[in-house]
């Protein structure tokens, strides 16, 4: 897989060192038409070459930070999160394709997060297929680190959701509008999740696990398909709210016909919204998922049947003129609260709360040159009790980015 | 300019941040706060050991790594949390042993309940006629001092004919040898037996002993010392390593041994008093000595555990009708009581207190007691209740 990856961008690469005409290269902007969170897989800025049909795009993410519990520390942490590559081509018409590559921790983790082939019959009826990115919550969809002004992804979507969660799949999308309304749904049947999401190293259910299964793309485990669904509805004035539904059953309950254990299913509802206050320009944005695993009572209780949390973001520009020599440039205030807790229930013999959650808030500062780009700084104070509720461990600490698409 | 002082200031408070940021990150626990961590003057060599065994305590079993199929937990530091004691979620049944003639139950699953399986697999449950007891997982620090007491030292604390007529005696378990262990330097012998000294019913040998159990009955992982599967009853191929047991039974030995908080506290002060007066201390023995250990900083050293070590008869409220090895079903092994105050802080913020976690409070600990504990339970009754409070605060310190 490395190997294709590379001679593809050795090649694209070739094309454009042996055409090198900077004239001809044209930078395609953000569409900031209304939108919906569904429409950011194509909401990116690219770079496309005169009449050539290949688009290129991609973003980076750098961090610096410096973060301890209850006084022991790793000390300095940097690190080059991830980089990301973005191949989009016009078919012909009314067929697109478009791929994301991401290169995570120097390369240790390379993975197609997203590539598939869209096919518009009408704007409300088109056929997607491929590698897509299931529309659970809003930020698996709406994930680009420059769009964020925080150094860390959500926990909510990175320990409860796998974030860039994305699977081998076929549906159907599309969207409508009318005034200031605006009407999208989504509707996926794709490979998914499998048996160690309840058996895995880490001693709680965690859906992320599946994302190190790289046969989801080819085999399905349990052989039935997952379903995703997404409604949302967005006005100008009021916002963008989402409703998301995923599920199927994840363990392997047969092989070679024979009947292992029971079907096993997970449910997952989540709800997102984002605003913009008008006047003030306050963003808000934010997600809440409720999940549910089916988990065999004589198993432990370890690993919980029930989980929720989410987050919210609130973004307030404070400054926004030429500034640095940048005359479009962004200083903001931020804010993120997040809550999670990976085993909602009450233990077997005493009754008691089981806990395992998290509870964090995040004041950050960012600085926009540019909207392609975004310097950040973050504090983090985190509390995490472990399953049984005892004393909590106390996280703090800074951390520091750039991200930037490029 | 303003933008050349504007870029200049920013620099300045990153720089400022980066070399400040350890001020805005949350300080460590005091150390009597906590159980964990390694006894003081370890070697480097020692230290890398002590992580590598921290690690290993810490491994979350799973199918794929051997777990079960049947098991009670599937790591050691989910009975274990925090190196405390544990909670009722993770607390043990044993079953199938009634008196010492040994477990009868062996081939029926004893003597430990395996009540989990992974997916696909039935758990065990008790046979009918079975005997069974419940153990609540003890904390493990301090485990190394305990570990290299001498057989003579016990034995010196043994009196079963009660010689001193204090109504407490006390015996040891002498139990036969697994295969697998060798006698300590400061072992002896008695018709080819050995003082087992961990455990409820001091039914372990040593911390190995006690590990290859844990690995074993509690997560279904076998080793080379102990390679039968709990679930099939056959031998199988190890599904732990041999470095990674020694590297647990380690871990478990260089563990600090509890601080006592608030020792100088005038309360906590007559409350230590009244511990001694009212003969509690007759069984939880304040202080002890470790003899010769391969482990330089455990040679010879003087601590608190609180115990003897010794088997009691602690009364037919206690009596569960199960036990291990030599000790009578009455029999208890008297546990440490270091670290008792720090109990909740790995109990979920209560108390699990006596063998099982039948007790919430410590007065209610101390009213359980009987047999050998009977008078000293009356003489506790008999308090008044600012002494109570301060044998109790006393408790609380350790």
């Amino acid at each position: 897989m490395k190997k294709r990856i590379t001679i593809v961008f050795v090649l694209l690469s070739a094309l454009s060192y042996s055409q090198i005409d900077s004239t001809l290269f044209k930078r395609t902007e953000k569409d900031s038409s209304l939108q919906l969170n569904m429409d950011a897989v194509y909401d990116r800025p690219f770079l496309s070459y005169g009449k050539f049909p290949v688009s290129l795009g991609g973003y980076a993410e750098v961090n610096w930070q410096h973060i301890g519990t209850d006084g022991v520390s790793e000390g300095h942490q940097f690190q080059m999160r991830r980089m990301t590559l973005f191949v989009a081509s016009t078919i012909s018409r009314k067929i697109k394709f478009l791929s994301e590559i991401e290169f995570e921790e120097g390369g240790k983790e390379i993975a197609i997060e997203f590539a598939s082939i869209d096919v518009e019959f009408h704007p409300l009826f088109n056929l997607r297929s491929g590698i897509i990115m299931n529309p659970i919550g809003a930020f698996n969809q709406n994930h680009d680190g420059p769009k964020w002004e925080f150094t860390d992804r959500p926990v909510s979507a990175v320990q409860l959701l796998p974030a860039t969660w994305s699977n081998a799949g076929f549906g159907l999308f599309g969207k409508t509008y009318k005034g200031d309304w605006m009407f999208g749904y989504e509707f996926y049947l794709s490979g998914g999740f499998d048996d160690e999401i309840i058996d895995n190293d880490l001693g709680k259910t965690f859906l992320p696990v599946s994302k190190d299964n790289p046969e989801r793309f080819t085999e399905s485990a349990s052989g039935r398909p997952l379903t995703t669904a997404k409604l949302a509805i967005r006005n100008k004035y009021v916002g963008e709210i989402g409703l998301s539904y995923m599920g199927g059953v994840y363990n392997t309950y047969q092989d070679d016909g024979i009947i292992l254990d029971d079907k096993r299913r997970l449910n997952v509802f989540a709800i997102d919204y984002n605003t913009t206050i008008p006047k003030i320009n306050t963003f808000i944005t934010g997600e809440f998922v409720w999940i549910h695993v089916e988990v065999p009572e004589s198993y432990t209780q370890q690993y919980g049947n029930m989980q929720h949390g989410g987050f919210i973001d609130v973004v307030q520009p404070v400054l926004q003129r030429k500034m640095f020599g940048w005359e479009d440039a962004t200083l903001n205030l931020a804010f993120r609260l997040e809550y999670v807790d990976w085993n909602v229930g009450k233990f077997d013999e005493t009754g008691g709360n089981i806990a395992d959650d998290l509870w964090s808030v995040m004041p950050a500062i960012s600085f926009r040159p540019s909207q392609q780009t975004v310097f950040r700084l973050n504090y983090r104070i985190q509390r995490q009790q472990d399953f049984l509720g005892n004393v909590p461990a106390n996280t703090a600490g800074f951390s520091f980015g750039i991200s930037s698409y490029f | 300019m303003r933008s050349l002082i504007l870029i200049v200031s920013t620099v300045i408070i990153l720089i400022l941040i980066i070399q400040s940021c350890e001020k805005f990150q949350p300080a460590a626990p005091s150390e009597d706060e906590i159980l964990d961590g390694p006894i003081e003057g370890l070697t480097n060599a020692e230290n890398i050991q002590f992580l590598n065994g921290d690690r290993a305590f810490s491994e979350v079993y799973t199918s794929s790594k051997g777990l079960g199929p049947l098991f009670v937990t599937n790591s050691c530091v989910s009975c274990h949390s925090g190196d405390g004691k544990g909670h009722p979620f993770s607390t043990l049944t044993r079953f199938g042993q009634s008196d010492t003639s040994g477990n009868q139950f062996l081939t029926m699953g004893g003597p430990q309940l395996q009540h989990r399986a992974i997916p696909g697999y039935e758990p065990e449950s008790i046979p009918e006629g079975a005997s069974f007891s419940r153990f609540t997982p003890p904390a493990v620090t301090g485990l190394g001092y305990l570990q290299y007491v001498t057989d003579a030292d016990i034995l010196e604390m043994a009196d079963p004919n009660d010689m001193d007529n204090d109504g407490v005696s006390g015996v040891p378990n002498w139990m036969p040898l697994k295969d697998f262990l060798q006698p300590s330097t400061n072992a002896i012998s008695q018709n080819g037996k050995y003082i087992h000294r961990f455990g409820k019913k001091a039914s372990a040998y040593d911390l190995l002993d006690q590990t290859v159990g844990a690995y074993n009955q509690d997560m279904g992982i076998t080793s080379t010392f102990s390679p039968i599967d709990t679930y099939s009853g056959l031998s199988i191929d190890p599904e732990v390593s041999d470095k990674d047991v020694r590297d647990v039974v380690f871990y478990l030995e260089t563990l600090k041994a509890p601080i006592q908080r608030n020792k100088d506290d005038p309360e906590v002060v007559q409350g230590k008093n009244l511990f001694v007066d009212i003969n509690c201390a007759a069984c939880h023995k304040p202080t002890l000595t470790t003899g010769y250990s391969p482990i330089d900083k455990l040679s010879n050293k003087t601590f608190h555990p609180y115990t003897d070590l010794l088997l009691h008869d602690m009364g037919s409220n206690l009596d569960d009708g199960y036990t291990e090895g030599a000790a009578q079903t009455y029999e208890w092994r008297t546990p440490p009581l270091w670290g008792l105050g720090l109990s909740p802080t790995t109990q979920g913020g209560q108390y699990f207190l006596m063998h099982d976690g039948r007790a919430n409070t410590i007065e209610e600990a101390i009213l359980m007691h009987g047999g050998e504990a009977q008078s000293s339970k009356l003489l506790y009754e008999n308090l008044a209740e600012q002494e109570k409070n301060a044998l109790i605060k006393f408790l609380e310190s350790l």
